[in-house]
């Protein structure tokens, strides 16, 4: 790649400098990184740009200095894509697999229908995070915005501060851990019974993203499962 | 029957006819509104409202199946490295795996490739029946991303974002629990039998402004190479083309309310959207205002049924049509010779729209293995592709007339209107006048 600068400190890792390179550049490298390809890249004056390291799928490392816009690492499958800043809108939106680690705060929508991996916010994420997710495993580290969870079908969602309205509104199969408070809950929404495999799959959760938070603070929410199949007695709930 | 009950004098009531009766009964008995697929079923101003002038002195026509007329399209050249370049301008729409069952979308990639063009998926994402038999595949974005897999992405041979259907704009979907079965669930990521609703709206942006990131976003996945589509149900086209076309996309489809859809409300059907004649002009226009038209390519779908609505959605401007319900009839669905089944479930050849029950006799729209048994792809594929070169011999039968040597070159001054509603949607002439309602002389 004649616009991207090889960077000479580490010979294992590729840097892209944004200020001289274009998105496309730097996406149009990491697609052709060939099957299995472990390469390290990393990613400096990013300064707000969208779709930053989307479509990967090779088992890359992707580290970002600063903030991101729309949609980074979205559609990861095998990618660690580590944003030393915060994210916009979508991030890691519709993952497969990898991991992506924002450390700082993620907007909106954040690991919106992925349908696995790992999700990492350290700070807060906003309003609808999860939304339809479909087997992702998100961590966020602080609080999380309003109708986060919304038509959740699979996954798990762990939130170490706040909930915001409407959690887990409509939520399917999905399970939801929250330690601080919940606002309200969402339709068919409801707590439930911390057993011990979810004590040992919070305790796995949240030791993948690096957390010591103690499990047995959080509580679990999931589908009432009273709405999966219509019936016209339930027409107040939607 | 008319004829018996007018003889005894009995007289049926316009405002409250046997079919709004027998609706009012079904509510009172069941608390809940219907649900079928299909399109719509009340006659609304058509295609049927025009007709084209044939050259006679003042236009020189073509000699039919001597000289050439052309019926090839290019579409999402704007952007994509890879447009689509199809041999006929009739593509095969959106239809979800789980609406329809395995077969009847290898039928629909058996059919379509044989005659050089495109099909579409649907909500539930990609099967191999599908892709594995269709030589140009659209991938549909929908907003329940059910099934989304960017590896599908990079499969297809151009992406359609999907805002909107014409037989519902603004709703969601309801995919009831009976069709759900192990593979459609484990698709969609939901329990076996549980009903599945496809959202509204997209999760992750929420204006016109947010989906020019996302079709950017799309474009570096997928590096550029694959056309963008953005498709809207008809309400606003003149607006909803415009903000399509300044957000990035390569080709528009605008689908009028006759469009079909697998199962949602009948009042959604029936009463909301605007007719596909009414659409392609203002779609046109935008188009035209913006200076894209036929740089953006315009595909319009809802209620197409033959060569001649072909024609007339091409002089109106459109560069292709989609068709739905058609292609479905031409696999073999409501065919008479299965009447006697249709009966069994309480319906008949020409009326099943339960499409959402999945007890399709055809073995068309439904997930039962053994109902499935009672359609062959390889069949249904060739009636299809049959149907489709009946639908563009048509159309060039007609374009000749006209003297135009390439479908595309039909324009609206080669067609006219019956009346008068049909004259002021499509802003043509109103036929042996040179008055267009809404315009002045």
């Amino acid at each position: 790649m004649g616009t991207l600068t090889e960077d000479v400190v580490q010979e294992t890792v590729t840097e892209v400098d944004l200020s001289a390179s274009s998105v496309r550049d730097l996406n149009a490298a990491l697609h052709a990184e060939p099957e299995g390809s472990t390469a390290g890249y990393r990613v400096v004056h990013p300064e707000g740009k969208h779709s930053l390291a989307v479509g990967l799928n090779r088992p890359v490392t992707v580290t970002i200095d600063g903030h991101v816009g729309y949609y980074a690492a979205g559609m990861n499958q095998l990618a660690t894509v580590e944003i030393d800043g915060n994210a916009g809108v979508g991030v890691a939106e519709n993952m497969m697999s990898g991991t992506v680690l924002v450390h700082g705060d993620a907007s909106q929508a954040a690991g919106a229908t992925a349908h696995g991996g790992l999700l990492v916010v350290d700070g807060n994420a906003a309003a609808r995070c999860g939304i339809s997710m479909k087997g992702v495993d998100i961590v966020v580290g602080g609080n999380v915005g309003h109708m986060s969870g919304f038509m959740a079908q699979a996954g798990r969602l762990v939130v170490c501060g706040d909930a915001g309205d409407a959690l887990g509104d409509s939520i399917y199969e999905a399970r939801i851990y929250v330690k601080g408070t919940v606002k309200s809950l969402g339709a068919d929404c409801v707590a439930k019974e911390m057993r011990p495999e979810h004590l040992d799959e919070l305790t796995r959760l949240l030791e993948a993203a690096g957390r010591d938070d103690d499990p047995a603070a959080f509580t679990r929410y999931g589908s009432a499962r009273t709405l999966y199949n219509f019936h016209v007695d339930n027409a107040s709930a939607y | 029957m008319t004829d018996e009950f007018a003889s005894r004098g009995l007289r049926e009531s316009a405002t409250f006819d046997r079919t709004t009766i027998a609706a009012i009964q079904h509510a009172a008995r069941t608390g809940i509104y219907d649900i079928r697929g299909g399109g719509a079923k009340r006659k609304l101003p058509h295609f049927d409202d025009l007709v084209f002038l044939g050259a006679s002195m003042s236009r020189y026509p073509l000699e039919g199946y001597r000289e050439r007329c052309d019926t090839d399209v290019v579409l999402g050249a704007r952007n994509a490295r890879f447009p689509l370049h199809l041999s006929t301008p009739v593509t095969i729409a959106g239809m979800s795996f789980g609406a329809l069952s395995g077969r009847a979308k290898e039928a629909l990639g058996r059919g379509a490739s044989e005659v050089g063009t495109s099909t579409t998926t649907g909500d539930g994402g990609m099967t191999d029946e599908e892709r594995g038999h269709s030589k140009h595949l659209v991938y549909q974005y929908l907003p329940s991303r059910y099934g989304m897999n960017p590896d599908h992405l990079r499969a297809a041979d151009a992406i359609e974002i999907v805002l909107g259907q014409g037989a519902k704009p603004g709703g969601g979907g309801m995919l009831l629990g009976q069709k759900i079965t192990e593979r459609v669930a484990g698709m969609r990521t939901l329990p076996v039998g549980v009903d599945q609703r496809s959202a509204c709206r997209h999760p992750d942006w929420t204006g016109p402004d947010d989906l020019a990131i996302k079709i950017g976003e799309i474009r570096e996945i997928t590096d550029w190479e694959k056309p963008i589509y953005v498709k809207v149900g008809a309400s606003r086209p003149y607006y909803d083309v415009k903000l399509a076309v300044k957000a990035g996309a390569d080709v528009v489809v605008v689908d009028g309310m006759q469009g079909g859809t697998a199962a949602t409300q009948d009042v959604f059907i029936e009463h909301v959207g605007i007719p596909t004649l009414a659409a392609i002009p203002e779609a046109v226009r935008a188009l035209q205002e913006m200076g894209v038209h036929r740089e953006v390519q315009l595909v319009v779908s809802g209620g197409i049924r033959n060569g001649a609505d072909l024609a007339k959605c091409m002089a109106l401007g459109a560069d292709a049509v989609a068709i739905g319900t058609a292609a479905l009839i031409a696999l073999g669905d409501n065919d008479p010779a299965l009447d006697a089944q249709y009966r069994e479930i309480g319906s008949a050849a020409g009326f099943y729209d339960d499409w959402q029950a999945g007890r399709d006799p055809a073995g068309i729209t439904t997930q039962d293995p053994e109902l499935q048994k009672n359609f062959d792809p390889e069949v249904g594929g060739r009636k299809l592709a049959n149907f489709l070169r009946v639908m563009t011999m048509e159309a060039q039968i007609i374009a000749r007339a006209c003297g135009k040597a390439h479908l595309q070159h039909l324009e609206p001054e080669d067609l006219v209107a019956l009346s008068i509603e049909a004259a002021a949607m499509a802003k043509l002439p109103l036929a042996g006048t040179s008055w267009i309602p809404g315009q002045a002389l």
